[in-house]
């Protein structure tokens, strides 16, 4: 059953904490050549009936509630 | 899909197939424990039958082996005209005026803390929460007393940060403010940390839920949360031989909560109690759908039949007996007449909580569950809520006891000048233990609701619950492990003394105790010998102060390999004052009081943090502990503040009268100069923790009055000093002074330098990006975790040759640390001398 | 004619029952307004509260901005009536692009519970003409989400502008930028605020009672008083 993925990141000036814990912590995982983590989100969706999924739709979903376009980026894609 | 698997283990086949073998010991049943589920079924219980057996007569749903014990808090409780439900319901309820009660329990959420700190700390909040919701009150507070391994320990890093995020994740977001609890180090905790949670709720007088399912022809709705897979693995074993190794994967047994779900359910749950839709309620904790559904039954004497297929379910895969011990959280079980359905599914649906009427309530005084039409279940509920087994297990003093009670703290090294009793002094106030909590209290939201009017590092957490009038309560929960590992019942009394105290000094009066017992494995007899001393003290001493007890909870098995837990009686006091606005917080404050000591102060430093913190060292008797003195230091403490003799007021404990100094200047940054009295020894003076003492400012020109009131009252008292907010220091005369500047680094940097500086707080920036100053050091938000790598076992094994490994394996024990709301005494002595009492064969 | 404020209920809303306590302290009525109704009963003002709302899931208050009451409360706040968003409140006014910017996760990750002195840089508005420019107030904040961030261009108008309505004092507890703690429209009659007001009015349990000029303010607003 095909989806769409609607990926959401911070835009990139926007300061990210979360990704910043993270490169701190990945030494004592015995990582240290990792330059920056930025954490986003991944959201799935499944339109109802066996229809084509709806990439346009979609697009008009994230910029409306699924990403806050003042602070996010957002990309679409089918997904098999 | 509603074609029933031929492989179903229904009440006809069972019946059709005695001589099947049933992986019973697996589960924790005994075979003399399987051989009366059989005598009392007169048949083989089928597959889900055995599973409701064994979760609901483990340790944790049965209380078998503290029952025995736990029998003295029903015995001697001392009568209480404001009682309106104490043990045995699912939290005590204290009339506190004419239309109001309160209700408060404390309850452990150990292990799965352990496994999974946040989800575990949370669900832990939310189980509590909804025992007090369960007893018809709006809950208005949380109080978190938490014990953790050694400070510096690599796994406390791990523990703590997520146990306080999960405490503040939930508890902030059901909008209930924080207003106290503990956080103390001791390396005896670290495979167990203890994360204890107490809730407390107001409700109108008549407005007192009860669990009974009354009424035949009644319908039982299940609301709530849909029931997933959460913290059923250990009946995993009973899965269909064809579950695919993928299935495995899918019996996450930590409990994950949602705070939003059960914020939903408490609004919902409070107008359906106003509009009094509701004949019974039972929340849904350990041991989930069984548990809710053979206590409502029993309660009344009832019966039930109930339809599982009609149960809303988040994985469709999902067989009878997994959502029969499902735990997943925010749920509630209701009994509501056949007319009140409509409305209740209503309000339900005005909150968007899911509700389903799942079953009647029938008088057949069986309890009967049906799937798709099959009979899985059918057993007298009785059997299951009240007829567990009771085990008198074997008990014996610890063999090492007399040795460390005779090693007393009183001959250890002690600071030979003045300059080294100053470092000691600053050393104490920078340790874990006693040092400022401000890192993890501040992730607590204190102020939602509006009505917190004293909270940490308060004494106590004081509530205003009535607007019109002031009314309002303080609530204290203390503890002292160390104490009780000297002597449990000495420990136990000093517990609940130290409580009992917490709540005096803010002007309230003390009426009802709720417990949460901490202890070793109940197999282990030393670890039951502490038990039974513990209670016996708590027993002894509620009825020597005059209050009850009203609730609590027992949590066993707190133990790595043969190292138990200190035993660690957690003591809950409530108190009420008629008007807060008379409550009297701690802290020196105006300029020129007189500092006065009440009570007595004698050389008592076994037990005390001194001795941990300097010498590492544990050993001799714990302070003395005087019921009837403390008793008297509560009313000197309620009268003077009626009528304003006392502007502030510190309870002694850890770190005696150095630390109680040292925390009353730095609350509001005002100094004192102090003079000991003549012929004292300083050093012993200001570090014994002798009980029974507080540390009181009296305004000048209450003075005399005061004083005559401590000489009527019979309570001692010793001038100490003066304010003084203009020297900056604390002043001790003849010995040092240390500038509050000085105190405050010491007192203020050991929690943020161990768990990570809460970020940068930069000054005006003139940058669109602040960057950080210092790299905040701290954990990325825990993920979920659904397949932990331990292996969970329902009950552990019954085996005393426990290996102490240097890196002890913990035990997780889920289904024995559940947030399980059933108490422990039958208040009904002539039921339990019925019940047969087996002597536990004894494998010491 | 007592003035009536509106204080929305959504699911997960905390801090209603005390908007509505400081509402009345004033002097004013408090009228509950339930999220799922698109009614606004007649209110002057409208008060969106501190709170969880729809549990914060994907972000917080976009799931709340989409409420039939916020319909009503957004065009009738563009025909100027008052409205005040208290933390998640805050929240849900930038989602539904009342206020310019958005409130993201605290910079040091931390819920964080404090006593926080702030300054009132903006004493022009409906909501704090009860304050003088520059005076220091204490309020609590209490947030886990609470970082203001907007694009260099918004926070240099919003500065030029004077609609930066108060500033983190003493330390920034979220890691907001600018120090930012409250913002408003252009018109001054749209504020939204990290720290909460409704928590300082009363000596008994608050930090000072230093929030009540929130309230009282709207009432000299809608007395028509020059501000």
């Amino acid at each position: 059953m095909a989806r769409v993925v609607v990926d959401v990141m911070l835009k990139p000036e926007i300061l990210d904490p979360a990704g910043q814990a993270v490169v701190n912590a990945l030494p004592r995982l015995g990582v240290s050549d990792v330059a920056s983590v930025r954490i986003g989100k991944r959201i799935e969706i499944e339109f109802a009936g066996d229809s084509e999924p709806d990439v346009e739709r979609a697009k008009e979903i994230a910029d409306k509630l699924l990403a806050n376009p003042v602070i996010e980026d957002f990309t679409v894609r089918v997904e098999e | 899909m509603t074609t029933v698997d031929e492989r179903l283990d229904t009440v006809e086949r069972a019946a059709e197939t005695p001589d099947e073998l049933q992986p019973y010991a697996d589960l924790g049943l005994r075979d003399d424990e399987y051989d009366r589920i059989r005598e009392i079924l007169d048949r083989r219980p089928t597959q889900a039958e055995l599973a409701m057996y064994s979760i609901m007569w483990s340790e944790h749903c049965s209380y078998k082996s503290s029952k025995v014990h736990l029998r003295q808090f029903g015995e001697k409780n001392p009568p209480s005209e404001y009682l309106l439900a104490g043990i045995g319901e699912n939290a005590g309820v204290v009339r506190v005026s004419d239309e109001l009660a309160v209700t408060f329990k404390v309850e452990s959420h150990n292990h799965p803390s352990f496994v999974e700190p946040y989800q575990g700390a949370a669900t832990g909040v939310g189980g509590i929460v909804r025992d007090i919701l369960a007893m018809g009150a709006r809950p208005i507070a949380v109080m978190d007393p938490l014990r953790f391994g050694d400070a510096d320990h690599p796994d406390t890093s791990r523990v703590l940060p997520g146990v306080v995020a999960g405490i503040g994740g939930y508890g902030n977001c059901l909008g209930l403010p924080n207003i106290g609890g503990e956080a103390v180090f001791d390396p005896c905790y670290q495979g167990n940390p203890l994360v204890n949670a107490l809730c407390v709720g107001v409700l109108p007088v008549d407005r007192l839920q009860r669990k009974a399912a009354t009424g035949p022809g009644n319908v039982v709705v299940l609301i709530g949360a849909k029931t997933g897979r959460d913290g059923i693995g250990g009946v995993s074993v009973l899965a269909s031989a064809t579950f695919d190794a993928a299935a495995s994967a899918r019996r996450p047994s930590v409990q994950v909560g949602d705070p939003f779900t059960e914020k939903l359910l408490i609004e919902a749950c409070l107008e359906l109690y106003q509009a009094r839709l509701i004949v019974g309620i039972q929340d849904l904790g350990g041991a989930g759908l069984t548990c809710a559904l053979s206590e409502t039954a029993a309660a009344a004497g009832t019966g039930m039949a109930i339809r599982l297929e009609d149960v809303p379910l988040r994985e469709p895969s999902m067989e009878p007996h997994e959502i029969l011990a499902s735990e997943s959280q925010e749920r509630m079980l209701l009994i509501v007449t056949p007319s009140s359905l409509d409305a209740v599914l209503g309000t339900c649906d005005k909150w968007g909580v899911t509700a389903t009427a799942i079953g009647t309530v029938t008088d057949t005084g069986r309890l009967v569950v049906t799937w798709h039409g099959s009979t899985v279940v059918d057993v007298p509920p009785g059997s299951l809520a009240d007829d567990g087994p009771v085990y008198a297990r074997p008990m014996r003093e610890p063999g090492d006891l007399i040795l460390l009670q005779a090693d007393r703290a009183e001959t250890l090294p002690r600071p030979r000048n003045s300059d080294e009793l100053r470092s000691a002094v600053l050393a104490l106030v920078a340790s874990p233990n006693l040092c400022d909590k401000t890192w993890l209290t501040e992730q607590y939201d204190r102020y939602v609701l509006g009505n917190t009017v004293l909270a940490q590092p308060e004494n106590a957490g004081v509530l205003r619950i009535d607007e019109r009038t002031g009314l309002g309560v303080a609530v204290s929960v203390d503890g002292n492990g160390r104490y009780a590992r000297l002597d449990p019942y000495v420990g136990a009394k000093l517990a609940l003394a130290e409580a009992y105290r917490n709540v005096a000094v803010t002007g309230a009066t003390p009426v009802a105790v709720t417990n949460c017992l901490n202890f070793g494995s109940p197999e282990d007899p030393t670890v039951m010998w502490q038990f039974a001393e513990a209670v016996r003290g708590l027993a002894d001493g509620c009825a020597e102060l005059g209050i009850p007890v009203t609730g609590g909870n027992v949590s066993f098995y707190n133990q790595t390999g043969a190292a138990a837990i200190h035993p660690t009686p957690i003591v809950g006091v409530l108190g009420v004052l008629p008007d807060v606005a008379m409550r009297v917080p701690m802290g020196f404050a105006g300029d020129g009081d007189a500092i006065l000591l009440l009570g007595t102060t004698k050389p008592e430093l076994s037990g005390s943090e001194w001795a941990w913190v300097t010498h590492r060292h544990l050993g001799g008797l714990p302070p003395e502990v005087d019921l009837a003195r403390e008793r008297n230091l509560a009313h000197l403490l309620t009268n003077a503040a009626k009528v304003g003799h006392i502007s502030s007021a510190h309870d002694l404990s850890d770190g005696g009268l150095v630390q109680a100094l040292v925390e009353s200047c730095l609350r509001h940054g005002t100094g004192a100069k102090i003079a000991l009295p003549d012929g004292e020894d300083p050093f012993g003076y200001l570090l014994s923790e002798s009980a029974g003492r507080a540390l009181v400012t009296v305004p000048r020109g209450h003075e005399k009055a005061f004083t005559a009131l401590c000489d009527e009252t019979g309570v001692p008292w010793t001038p100490l000093g003066l304010v003084d907010s203009k020297a900056a220091a604390l002043d001790i005369r003849g010995e040092f002074t240390i500038p509050l500047a000085e105190l405050r680094t010491a007192y203020e940097s050991t929690l943020p330098a161990l768990f990570g500086t809460p970020g940068p707080v930069a000054e005006v920036s003139a940058e669109p990006e602040a960057e950080p100053e210092s790299e905040p050091v701290v954990e990325p938000e825990p993920e979920v975790v659904a397949e932990p790598e331990v292996e969970v076992v329902a009950e552990p094994e019954p085996d005393l040759e426990l290996e102490s490994d240097d890196e002890p394996e913990p035990e997780v024990e889920p289904s024995v640390e559940s947030t399980e709301s059933t108490v422990e005494v039958a208040a009904d002595a002539e039921r339990d001398a019925e019940a047969p009492v087996r002597e536990e064969a004894t494998d010491a | 004619m007592t003035a009536r404020v509106g204080v929305v209920t959504f699911p997960g809303s905390l801090d209603d029952g005390d908007a509505m306590r400081a509402i009345r302290l004033a002097g004013a009525e408090a009228v509950p307004l339930w999220h799922a109704e698109a009614k606004l009963h007649q209110v002057d003002a409208v008060v969106l509260p501190g709170g969880f709302s729809y549990g914060d899931y994907l972000r917080c208050g976009a799931i709340a901005r989409f409420a039939p009451v916020m319909g009503l409360i957004v065009s009738a706040a563009r025909d100027g009536m008052p409205v005040l968003g208290i933390c998640n409140g805050f929240q849900i006014l930038c989602e539904a692009h009342l206020l310019p910017g958005a409130l993201v996760r605290n910079e040091h990750l931390h819920f964080r519970n404090r006593d926080q002195l702030l300054r009132v840089d903006s004493p022009e508005t409906a909501w704090t003409n009860a304050y003088t420019d520059g005076q220091e107030i204490l309020l609590p904040v209490k947030n886990g989400e609470g970082r203001y961030v907007a694009d260099p261009r918004t926070l240099d108008e919003l500065s030029a502008s004077g609609r930066i309505v108060a500033r983190y004092l003493r330390g920034n507890p979220n890691g907001s930028l600018r120090d930012i703690a409250a913002i408003r429209n252009e018109a001054g009659t749209v504020v939204g605020i990290m720290p909460h007001p409704e928590h300082a009015v009363e000596e008994l349990t608050g930090p000072s009672t230093d929030g009540l000029g929130f309230f009282t303010s709207l009432l000299k607003y809608l007395t028509g008083v020059p501000s």
